[in-house]
């Protein structure tokens, strides 16, 4: 398996916080945290190794809400993806915005297609339906789940 | 419409509200205090295609096709970064010919996508002989991409493990003549606006986004390039036939509208480089060879990128080991560019900050919609977006008279 240096940094500030790592390949892992570690290890990643935040995926599956908030360094084409499951009853999690301001759109738009709450967000109205779809609906989710 | 706390400002001037060849159409709300720009409200929706949710509904085949229409003039980005995902889900190894037709691809869209930006912002600025200029250079680009690949837009070239169509050998000379004709007509306009006193005038120092601005919003593509940020996924994250040749990125260091015009141009040599060697390394390979059997898909994820002529085009897409997507999230370049224009138009003029906007491409191509300027308290008509289009006219106009 590939060592990857900021995979090792990581697993050593943040070991009690992990739940789970993969390494794809030498340019692709995936760091399963806790929910409540999120923003002390996007801090981490963003501001200590200097990544660049490309962009966060939500979706609904069987084990609750998933975020995966990706992170590449371009140095040497490594994208980490942060991956947090969320409770399918209360899904929230804090907010990203106070560390960069990319993460403003996609977090008012995860919370509209999913309804996931994004705490301390300075405005979470609706950003791609313009009100368009009635309170409450989330077209994302899969109720059949 | 919606009213905001900024009710001190007297002027609130609409862009948009939308360009439907984009993924994300916005309406951008300047308060102005006389003609400076005092704050921006950004709204959006109005076009939402729910493409993420339809490509749930598609097999993986018929996603190449809903993706190639999220952006009509980066049709090609989308299905690269695509493929680049699902290959990467699939551990799938492409043919060398298929790596150099799908480069060849992508740098032809690059140089067309470019021409098409410096003509707007030639006009933005009231050159329109740059506009009609631009825009003449690029047709053979287009009628190039009709002969290889039969659309002069959605060419429908990419599918897992390579390529659709073969670049055959007999159109590599002709290929080899436009591009020779192309790098002389290209030398020309750059030449043509790297020296024009004017257009240094009107954008140099103005649209300002520094290192730390790109780094904040995480804007992509020449939009940080010309901030000094030196990410290009193609250099970055080697994909396609990229790794195989030589090239560079182009940088500048103005952080400014120039320096992004600047950053286009020479990255369109840049891209006939690219291509010319492309062309020699279809020579070496042997015709036909342009995809590789993939059986299936299987369970898992995958993170694909590539580099659109706006930036990083970034595909996440999660499979269950049916011929479905279960989970296909699309970023798009100009989502997060477009967020820059809060810091680079803030404190600017009316008349610059059309330019500022148009700096980032934010896939400005087929409408240019301004709405109409009112009066914040009597909700009366002041300009349209004619007028603000003349206001920017007339400040070249007037600094044209000065030199």
């Amino acid at each position: 398996m590939a060592l990857i240096k900021e995979i090792e940094s990581i697993n050593k500030n943040f070991r009690e916080e992990i739940i789970e790592t993969e390494i794809k390949s030498a340019k692709r892992a995936t760091v399963t945290i806790n929910k409540d570690a999120l923003t002390r290890a996007a801090d981490y990643l963003f501001n200590k190794l200097k990544l660049r935040f490309i962009i966060a995926s939500a979706l609904h599956t069987k084990r609750g809400f998933e975020i995966y908030y990706h992170f590449s360094n371009d140095l040497t084409g490594l994208v980490i993806n942060l991956h947090v499951i969320l409770p399918k009853e209360k899904p929230e999690i804090k907010t990203l915005t106070s560390l960069f301001e990319a993460a403003n759109w996609i977090e008012r738009e995860m919370h509209e297609i999913l309804g996931i709450n994004f705490i301390g967000h300075p405005n979470l109205e609706k950003l791609i339906s313009e009100g368009n779809w009635a309170k409450g609906v989330y077209p994302y989710r899969h109720e059949d789940l | 419409m919606r009213t905001y706390k900024a009710k001190k400002m007297s002027k609130i001037i609409p862009i948009g509200p939308y360009h439907p060849l984009q993924e994300e159409p916005e309406l951008f709300k300047l308060y102005c205090d006389g003609e400076v720009v005092k704050d921006i409200k950004w709204e959006t929706g109005y076009n939402h295609r729910g493409i993420e949710k339809l490509s749930e509904s598609k097999t993986f085949d018929q996603v190449f096709f809903l993706v190639e229409r999220i952006c009509g003039i980066c049709s090609t980005s989308h299905p690269f970064a695509f493929a680049n995902c699902m290959e990467e889900i699939g551990n799938i190894e492409i043919p060398d010919r298929a790596k150099y037709i799908r480069s060849i691809i992508g740098e032809l869209e690059r140089i067309h996508s470019h021409l098409l930006w410096v003509g707007l912002a030639g006009h933005f600025l009231g050159y329109n002989t740059v506009f009609m200029w631009a825009w003449k250079y690029r047709e053979p680009i287009l009628d190039l991409f009709e002969i290889i690949t039969g659309n002069r837009n959605s060419y429908a070239m990419f599918k897992i493990g390579g390529v659709r169509r073969d670049i055959e050998g007999n159109k590599i000379p002709l290929i080899k003549k436009i591009m020779d004709s192309f790098r002389k007509k290209n030398n020309l306009l750059i030449g043509a606006v790297m020296d024009d006193p004017v257009i240094h005038a009107r954008t140099k120092g103005v649209g300002i986004l520094t290192k730390e601005d790109i780094i904040n919003f995480g804007a992509v593509g020449p939009t940080a390039r010309a901030s000094d940020v030196a990410i290009d996924v193609r250099k970055d994250d080697p994909y396609a036939a990229y790794p195989l040749i030589n090239w560079k990125v182009i940088t500048a260091k103005g952080c400014d509208v120039f320096a992004k015009a600047e950053v286009r141009l020479l990255e369109m040599d840049e891209s006939i480089n690219i291509i010319e060697q492309c062309l020699e390394g279809l020579k070496k390979t042997k015709e036909g060879d342009i995809a590789a059997k993939v059986k299936e898909i299987p369970e898992g994820y995958g993170t694909g990128h590539a580099e659109a002529p706006r930036g990083e085009v970034f595909h996440f897409v999660k499979t269950n080991g049916s011929s479905y997507p279960e989970r296909h999230k699309v970023r798009a370049p100009s989502y997060v560019n477009i967020a820059t224009f809060k810091k680079s138009c803030v404190g600017q003029t009316i008349s610059d900050a059309t330019i500022s906007l148009a700096a980032v491409d934010p896939c400005y191509c087929c409408t240019e919609r301004m709405a109409y300027a009112y009066d914040y308290t009597t909700g009366k008509k002041i300009l349209n977006g004619e007028d603000i289009l003349k206001l920017s006219h007339k400040k070249t106009q007037e600094i044209r008279q000065k030199l």
